[in-house]
Parts: C-alpha cells; structure tokens; sequence
C-alpha cells in the first residue's frame, strides 16, 4: 500500500516537469482582491432575471434523474452480462458536457439536450451501483421465501425494503451531483445557472456571480425538504410541466446524424464537391485521416489529459490526508471542526468547473487552476469521507496526548486503506473532469473536443469523445485491479459513495 | 477458608497507591457509577467482576486516571493498530515519553534502540519471531499478548486490564491470564468468568447496581454471594 501510493507520487512529481504550470496574468492579487470583494456584496437584487435559469437548472436535472433512475433500475436487473456491463461503463465514461456536445447537433440547445445530457451517463452509473447494492445486500431473507416465489414478489417483499435505504440514500446523493451537471451545462450554452455564471465572470460582475453562487448552494441546502420520497411527485411534475418542450426533432436528421455527420470526413469529401453527398470509403485516405488526428489531436491530448490527472490525484491525497484532521472530533473541538466542515462543503458543493472557471480567471491559462479545482473539490469530498470514518474510530483513552502521535500512530494506519479505496474511486472522476477542463483552454481532450464541434468538425469530435471514453474505462478498470490487489474496499457506507 | 482482613489492617501493612472516598463517577459514553469507596495497594491482585453495564469498565478508567503515570492499561479491543507491526504496537506504550521527531522517524524506519529495547518483552510474551509481522495477521492471542506487551513497555507499578480474555478460547485464556498475573505486581483487572477470577486473585471486588457490593479477599466469596451478585 505504501510503496503504491509513494510510486503514484513519484509519477505525480514528475508529472508537474513536464506539465505547464504558470500564473500569467499581470496582477493575480487585484483580481482575486476584486474578487473578494464581489462575494462580500453578493447582488441578490439580480437574482429575479435568472428566475428561469434556477428553475431550468431544477427541472433538467430532476427530470434527468428520474428518466436515468428508470434506466438505470432497468439495465442493472441485466448487470451480470458482460455486454450490458460494457454499454454501461461507456455510456458512464463519457462526461455529461460531451453528451450535450452529441446532443447539439439532434435536438438542438434546449431542454431534451439537457435532460438527456444529464440521463444518459447517470444511467449507467445507477444501473453499476444498484446492481453493486443488491449484490452485496442480505440476500438470506430471499433464500428463506417459499419455493415457488415469483421472481417479482420475491424482489417486491425480499430484496426491494432490504436494500431501499441505501438505494434512497445513493440517489438522493447523485441529485446533487446531477444539480451540478444541470447547472455546468450552462457553460456551454444551455439555459441554466451556469450561463449566467459565466457571463458575469467573464465581464468581472463579481457580486451577481456571488448571488448566483449563493443561491445555487442554498439550492443544493435545501434539497433535503423538498427531494423527499413521499413528496418527490410534487417536484417532478411541476418541472415536466415547466420545462419547454419545444424542440423540433426530424427523424431524418437523426438519421443523417448517424449515417453521415459523423462518419470520417474522406468518406463524405468526394460526394460533399458533387453535391451528391454520397459515401465512398477511400481505406487510404481514412488511414491518413486517422493518422492525422491522432499526431495533432489524440495523443497530445492524452498525454495532457493524464498528466493533468495524475497531478490532481496526488494534490487531491496531499489535501486530504493534511485537511481530514481539522474536520474530526477525534483531533479538535467543535470551534474547528465546524468552520472546516463548513469550507468542506462549500468546496465539495461548487462544481470543480466552476472553480477552475474562477482561478483561470485569476491566475491566466495554465494547468494550475485545472489542478487547483481538482484537488480542492475532490479532495473536500474525501476529507469529509475520511473525517467520518475516522470519528467512528474507537481510539483507546489511554493513547498519546499528542495530535501528532495519534494522527500518524493511532488514526492514519487504520483510515489509510480506506482512504486509498476512496481516492481510487475518484481517479476515474477525476479523469473525466480532467478531459472536461479542456474546453477551458488547457490541451487536455476536452480542448480538442471543443475547438472541433466548434469548427463543426462532428467525426473528429465523436472520434475524440470515444477516445475519451475507452481512455476513461481504462483508468477505471486499472483502479479496480489495484483495489482488489491491495485488498481495500470503500463501502457504500450510510450511502455517500465516493 | 475466609481469612478477612479489614480495609484499615491492609492499608497498614503495604503502600496505598489508589483510593477512592465516595465518589460518583460517570462519562459521557459509559454507566456512571455512585459512591465509590475502595483502595488498592501496592502488590494486590485485583478482581472485578459483575454483570455487563455494571460499570467495570467506568471503574477501571476512574482508576486509571488516579495515577496515570504509574498505570498501564491493557484493552478489550480497539486499542490495537491492526495495520502496523507487533514492534510499532508495543512501542505505542511510550508514545508520550518520546519525541514527535523519534516517533516519525521511528514509524517510518524502527531504529536499532528501541528494538533493542523492546526484543526482551517481545521474547518474553513469546512474539519474538513476530516481531515485525503486522498485528492483523496474528491470532486472537497472539494480539491480545501484544497488547501486554505494550503494557510492559509503558511501565509503572499498576497494570490494568479490561476483560482481557473474553474474546479468546479455554487454553488461550489460563495462558494471558497467568502472563497477566505474573507481568504486573499490582494487577487490577474487570473478568468476565468467576472461576478465572477465584483462581489468578487475591481479592475480589463486586459491582451491582452501580455500586459496589462486595469487596473481599478471594475465599470470602461463596457461592452465595456470586448468585446474589448475577441475579
């Protein structure tokens, strides 16, 4: 384990040689003064324009879930055939940006683009996880039912009230990430917060930014009263009936969506000069054309992609092992704890987009804020984790009165594994925002994603998206292999996952 | 045969190294106790039994806070680092006496000293050869040994002891039991069976209702009172 994670930190070391990390702008202290000062006077009076905003960030992601949780429920009844488990995994590697990407061309920058953005890679996340509940729920009351139990009843009165709380628990917590989602797709044009964020950040109108962002952690506050089971039909029908529905979907465009936009360029060329828009399948040409894309586009944007990933996760552990600490009633009183918990959660609660979004603006194109919003969101989310378990922790009171002792001693040997079971399921996460940061000018594959779906380019970019993906299922089944390995698990305990 | 010596004549014969007057004793995660009186002196071996939520366990660590510096106190569990070696574990027991910087280092890199230091306990407990094999991976015994172990390498006159055979089979338990006895020489530990307690102490203290019922030398304890005390 220890020789492992000081490998991951060699890697990391050097990974920040070979990595671009600078602050270029000309004053960095001004504008985060500016800053500041923007989010001591948040104008809340702005607020009532981005009325639509809010709401269309509620209901894209609300309607979104719901249309994933049904999926998803579906798909994990079949999770134990390989083919389903790899649709899965790809449709979950792809970021929800990038499936607005593919969606933009069908449907258009609307609602359905949004809702299915947001559908689809949830989807596949609840169809691995619910699945991953029901095998590891207690399977003896459904053992102990007559044998002539119908497979539905069976599920209905054995396993469904076994495992319901955790998957109420599991869902309640993809709501939030999915509030996120719902409010970065703004950032790419759709009508939610992050538009407005973006436009206020970008012409330094710092105290409607902060009324934007106050209001969305109030949003995420208080899902808690009204996302609850028994009244959760309120919401959902009052966001079907306030989303606009108008997008004008032709079949034919879908059709030729699939049987021509995206198909390599040589394919299309000859057919696109005749005005014919016939097919031909020139195998040299689409060789060169392969080749091409990947010199200029695929492999730097790999390389930058894992660089940016590798640097993160280790700053993500750094953060984590220095900050739990300060969250844990094992080491400090309520006077510390509550205000870390209270920055934690701030950080876990902003999207890392929304971070990097605020340093790029301070510190000027780099890695550095890319690393910045990586390591502080993620790693707020496992300091938060790690503090919990760690107060559950039975620490002997006769140990060493010293916070040091007992940190390196008492409580890191026995939270350590755990902490590198959590910190390996972020990699994947971690990779998928890192390919995603791209599209904020870092050369990572979101980059070269963006600057082709913005010269219409659409089989270069779903080329990418794919390259993107297998890259991210790779990370995530290397991450696998060096759990099971290492013989550490994090539990979907009291249901946060990591 | 009873031969009951009063509290007074005891007290006149050795050195009194704990007592309580009266005291009510509670903590926020364990049965308090009310008006505690008894002392311990110097060379006693001490039993304390009773039913579980009496309040041994509240006992124990009122006394152990009575003299800190001179107790050494071995757990039920919990108090083991799993992940770290037997070495790591019984070094534990002098945390406060070193260094942060030695601690650190030592964690990282066990140095020639304290191994040096801590070979003879180890060789004495019989964990010699598992001296730097990770506590996770040992028997029942074998850890509750190490948690002695730790114990020894904190020193002082008292050793303490939290039902530290219950989680361990027949054979086992006579074996940490006589090791317990013999290690310390005052040993004040809460049992979990009478006839292990009658056979490795001296005196015998009983809890009930969250407060003492009997304090008596070994042979004052019939079968009675035993009853009375469970029921």
């Amino acid at each position: 384990m220890l020789r492992t994670s000081l490998a991951y930190f060699c890697i990391a070391v050097v990974a920040v040689f070979a990595a671009d990390i600078s602050i270029s702008t000309l004053d960095p202290w001004l504008e985060l003064k500016k800053l500041g000062l923007g989010f001591l006077t948040p104008d809340f009076f702005s607020l009532p324009e981005f009325g639509e905003a809010l709401r269309n960030t509620v209901s894209f992601a609300l309607i979104g879930i719901v249309l994933a949780v049904i999926f998803g429920s579906v798909l994990s009844l079949f999770f134990e055939y390989t083919a389903v488990r790899l649709f899965c995994a790809f449709i979950r590697s792809i970021h929800e940006l990038f499936w607005a990407f593919i969606f933009m061309p069908i449907t258009g920058l609307n609602s359905l683009c949004g809702i299915l953005a947001i559908a689809i890679p949830y989807a596949g996340i609840f169809a691995k996880v619910y699945a991953e509940i029901r095998q590891e729920s207690d399977q003896r009351p459904a053992e102990a039912l007559p044998e002539n139990t119908s497979r539905v009843s069976g599920f209905l009165y054995a396993t469904l009230p076994v495992i319901y709380h955790d998957l109420k628990n599991y869902t309640s917590y993809r709501f939030e990430c999915a509030l996120r989602s719902s409010a970065i797709l703004g950032f790419i044009g759709l009508p939610t917060l992050g538009y407005h964020l973006e436009t206020a950040f970008r012409e330094g109108m710092y105290n409607e930014a902060a009324a934007l962002l106050y209001s969305f952690f109030l949003l995420i506050l208080s899902i808690r009263f009204w996302a609850r089971p028994k009244i959760i039909a309120i919401p959902i029908i009052a966001a079907v009936l306030v989303t606009s529905w108008d997008a004008t979907l032709s079949l034919a465009n879908i059709i030729r969506f699939f049987t021509y936009d995206i198909l390599p360029w040589p394919m299309r060329a000859e057919g696109f000069y005749a005005g014919t828009q016939t097919v031909t399948l020139p195998v040299g040409e689409i060789f060169h054309w392969l080749q091409n894309i990947t010199v200029t586009n695929i492999l730097p944007g790999i390389w930058s992609t894992v660089l940016l990933t590798q640097i993160a996760l280790v700053s993500t552990a750094v953060f984590t092992l220095a900050s739990f600490a300060f969250a844990s009633r094992r080491f400090f009183t309520p006077a510390v704890t509550g205000p870390t918990h209270l920055a934690l959660v701030v950080l876990r609660t902003t999207p890392e987009y929304i971070l990097a979004y605020i340093f790029l603006q301070l510190w000027g194109p780099s890695m550095l804020p890319a690393v910045f919003a990586l390591f502080l969101h993620n790693g707020a989310i496992l300091a938060y984790l790690t503090a919990r378990n760690v107060n559950q922790l039975e620490l002997p009171f006769d140990g060493s009165a010293s916070r040091i002792n007992r940190y390196f001693y008492e409580v890191l040997p026995r939270c350590y594994g755990q902490f590198l079971a959590f910190l390996f399921y972020r990699w994947e996460v971690i990779m998928r925002e890192s390919a995603i940061l791209g599209i904020l000018g870092i050369t990572t594959l979101g980059h070269f994603i963006d600057s082709a779906i913005s010269r219409d380019h659409l089989d270069t970019a779903l080329l990418l998206i794919c390259v993107t993906a297998v890259l991210n299922m790779l990370i995530d089944s290397l991450s696998q292999r060096i759990r099971k390995r290492l013989h550490i698990s994090a539990h979907l305990a009291a249901g946060i996952s990591p | 045969m009873c031969t009951d010596i009063t509290m007074n004549a005891r007290m006149a014969v050795s050195k009194e190294l704990l007592a309580l007057h009266g005291e009510d004793i509670s903590y926020s995660d364990f049965v308090a106790l009310k008006g505690i009186s008894l002392s311990i002196s110097a060379g006693e071996k001490v039993a304390l039994i009773g039913q579980s939520g009496a309040g041994k366990t509240t006992l124990l660590r009122r006394l152990y806070q009575l003299n800190p510096a001179e107790c050494a106190f071995i757990h039920q569990h919990h108090a083991l680092v799993a992940q770290l070696t037997v070495f790591h574990n019984i070094y534990m027991g002098q945390l406060d006496a070193h260094s942060i910087f030695q601690n650190l280092r030592n964690l990282v890199r066990p140095s020639r000293k304290y191994i040096d230091e801590i070979v003879p306990i180890a060789r004495q407990l019989g964990l010699e050869d598992k001296l730097f094999t990770r506590v996770g991976e040992l028997s029942g015994g074998q850890q509750q040994r190490v948690g002695i172990g730790r114990a020894l390498y904190r020193g002082g006159s008292i050793l303490m002891a939290d039902e530290p055979v219950s989680s361990l089979d027949m054979v086992q338990r006579e074996e940490i039991m006589a090791c317990i006895v013999s290690a310390g020489q005052t040993v004040v530990s809460s049992m979990h069976s009478i006839n292990l307690s009658q056979r490795y102490f001296q005196r015998i203290i009983g809890l009930k209702d969250r407060s003492v019922f009997f304090d008596l030398p070994v042979d004052c304890v019939t079968d009675d009172l035993l009853s009375e005390l469970y029921c």
